[in-house]
């Protein structure tokens, strides 16, 4: 989960401007620090012009000398920008990144399939998963597990993958909080069973402060009434208790009838009312 | 007693030991802790910072003057908890401030706790002949904070809308205020927004019934 614009160099983040249509020669520069901006900057302002597509799948699948050195960032922005363009062209070149080496492309490409909302593509996501509990280790030396299991589980809940349930249960189990937490708001999404919503919202009084954050978030996507006030009282930042309760009023908004306001979506408003 | 709290956030030497004591201090109420609550809005630590303005809030009325010329410091953070514990306390003479942050600061976090606190100003510490005009800029800020471009930012400008309308008996402002949370209900981008408008709305009516 992140909770900035992530893949700008901080040097970079002076929103330094460029026009849609320098942004997309962009991305076929000769120059590597251009391309790898033009693609960051077309998915920030949701350039969804059809050249804008192309050129980021071609940045996607571009082999070079810096992606046999193992460089693969700007590998990463153009799956992060697909992602939030919303053209399932994209999503053959996307799947095809799932077997890339680097760690992160995978991350990113599976996050942008979330994104782009097309349960064709859960077969692949699967298989990420493949080997449970046991495969899921740290790679040796390295900060992050073979796969990067919280996104491609969060992904199965967010597609409303049924067929995968078995398979995500036993990674409530898994050493890292991060993925039982990600494993419990899938469970919730593809149950509907209170004990997993739960389970988030005992996470809001842990003690570390980066995860208290990260279970905030989930429980905003996944709309948890129940979690509400443990929400507004965690030990957390109010701008993020703020959006949290924000995602749980439009879940229940959008499960009442238009027009009508009850009396919990009236609670959470005041909830958010007092942390303003 | 107090000296005694205070030396014990002058001295705390962790970010947990400092909450504890800023706590502490905080529950006096006391005039003489208005200083020390105020060095603490700089020192970079959320959760000490939230218990200090609560104390600020609680001491209300002495810390507004210290907290205006707090204001002037080039410490951003402490500016934000600032212009939070001015919005807390509801005294008008915060009134400047907290429109011009409402409208101008660039972190939507000030401009979001400005523009609920310009809601929610104590309009009867005021001299009676000045009340409408400064309820009246009050409402200009707020319709203006309601098209920030942030959702939360409206989202607060609609509560300040709603405290302010009902605050106030029959100014000659009122349509403008109901009208544009019509339009808010009816075209605002953010579903949570509209809600808030609508429930905005509501209450108003229900009260003017």
């Amino acid at each position: 989960m992140e909770y900035s614009e992530a893949g700008l160099p901080p040097e970079m983040s002076g929103a330094e401007s460029l026009t849609v249509d320098v942004a997309i020669a962009n991305l076929s520069h000769q120059d590597y620090s251009l391309r790898y901006y033009a693609a960051w900057w077309i998915g920030r302002f949701r350039v969804k012009e059809p050249e804008a597509i192309a050129g980021l799948i071609a940045a996607l699948e571009e082999e070079s000398e810096l992606t046999l050195a193992g460089d693969y960032s700007l590998q990463r922005n153009a799956a992060r920008a697909l992602g939030k363009l919303e053209d399932k062209q994209a999503i053959p070149t996307l799947i095809k990144c799932l077997e890339c080496s680097d760690y992160y492309v995978r991350e990113a490409a599976v996050q942008a399939l979330e994104m782009l909302g097309d349960r064709t593509v859960i077969p692949a996501l699967v298989k990420l998963l493949e080997g449970g509990l046991a495969a899921a280790v740290r790679v040796p030396g390295k900060p992050h597990l073979v796969q990067p299991y919280d996104a491609v589980i969060e992904a199965l809940g967010t597609l409303q993958a049924r067929s995968a349930t078995d398979l995500i249960a036993p990674f409530l189990d898994h050493p890292v909080e991060r993925v039982q937490y990600a494993a419990a708001r899938a469970m919730y999404q593809l149950t509907g069973q209170a004990v997993y919503g739960d389970r988030l919202v005992q996470a809001l009084e842990g003690g570390d402060l980066q995860l208290r954050r990260s279970a905030l978030m989930d429980l905003g996507a996944i709309g948890y009434l129940p979690g509400a006030v443990a929400i507004a009282e965690t030990l957390a930042e109010n701008s993020l208790k703020l959006i949290a309760l924000k995602g749980i009023l439009e879940h229940h908004l959008n499960q009442t009838p238009s027009l009508y306001l009850s009396d919990e979506s009236v609670q959470v408003m005041t909830l958010m009312d007092s942390l303003l | 007693m107090v000296i005694e709290l205070i030396r014990e956030v002058e001295k705390a030497d962790s970010a947990d030991s400092l909450l504890n004591a800023v706590k502490a201090l905080a529950a006096t109420g006391s005039e003489s802790a208005i200083p020390t609550l105020i060095t603490v809005l700089g020192y970079n630590n959320p959760g000490a910072a939230v218990a200090a303005v609560e104390g600020l809030i609680q001491v209300g009325e002495p810390a507004v003057l210290p907290l205006l010329e707090q204001l002037d410091g080039y410490n951003y953070g402490a500016r934000a908890w600032a212009i939070r514990a001015l919005a807390g306390v509801g005294d008008p003479r915060g009134l400047e401030v907290l429109v011009d942050a409402a409208i101008n600061d660039f972190a939507l976090s000030v401009r979001r706790a400005a523009t609920k606190g310009l809601g929610t100003i104590c309009w009867q510490q005021l001299p009676p002949e000045r009340v409408a005009e400064a309820q009246l800029i009050a409402c200009k800020t707020l319709l203006q904070a309601s098209q920030d471009p942030e959702w939360v930012v409206r989202y607060a400008a609609v509560g300040g809308l709603q405290a302010l309308a009902a605050a106030t008996v029959q100014a000659n402002w009122l349509a403008e205020v109901l009208a544009r949370l019509e339009e808010i209900i009816k075209t605002d981008e953010i579903l949570a927004v509209r809600a808030r408008a609508m429930l905005a709305n509501q209450q108003l009516l229900m009260a003017n019934s």
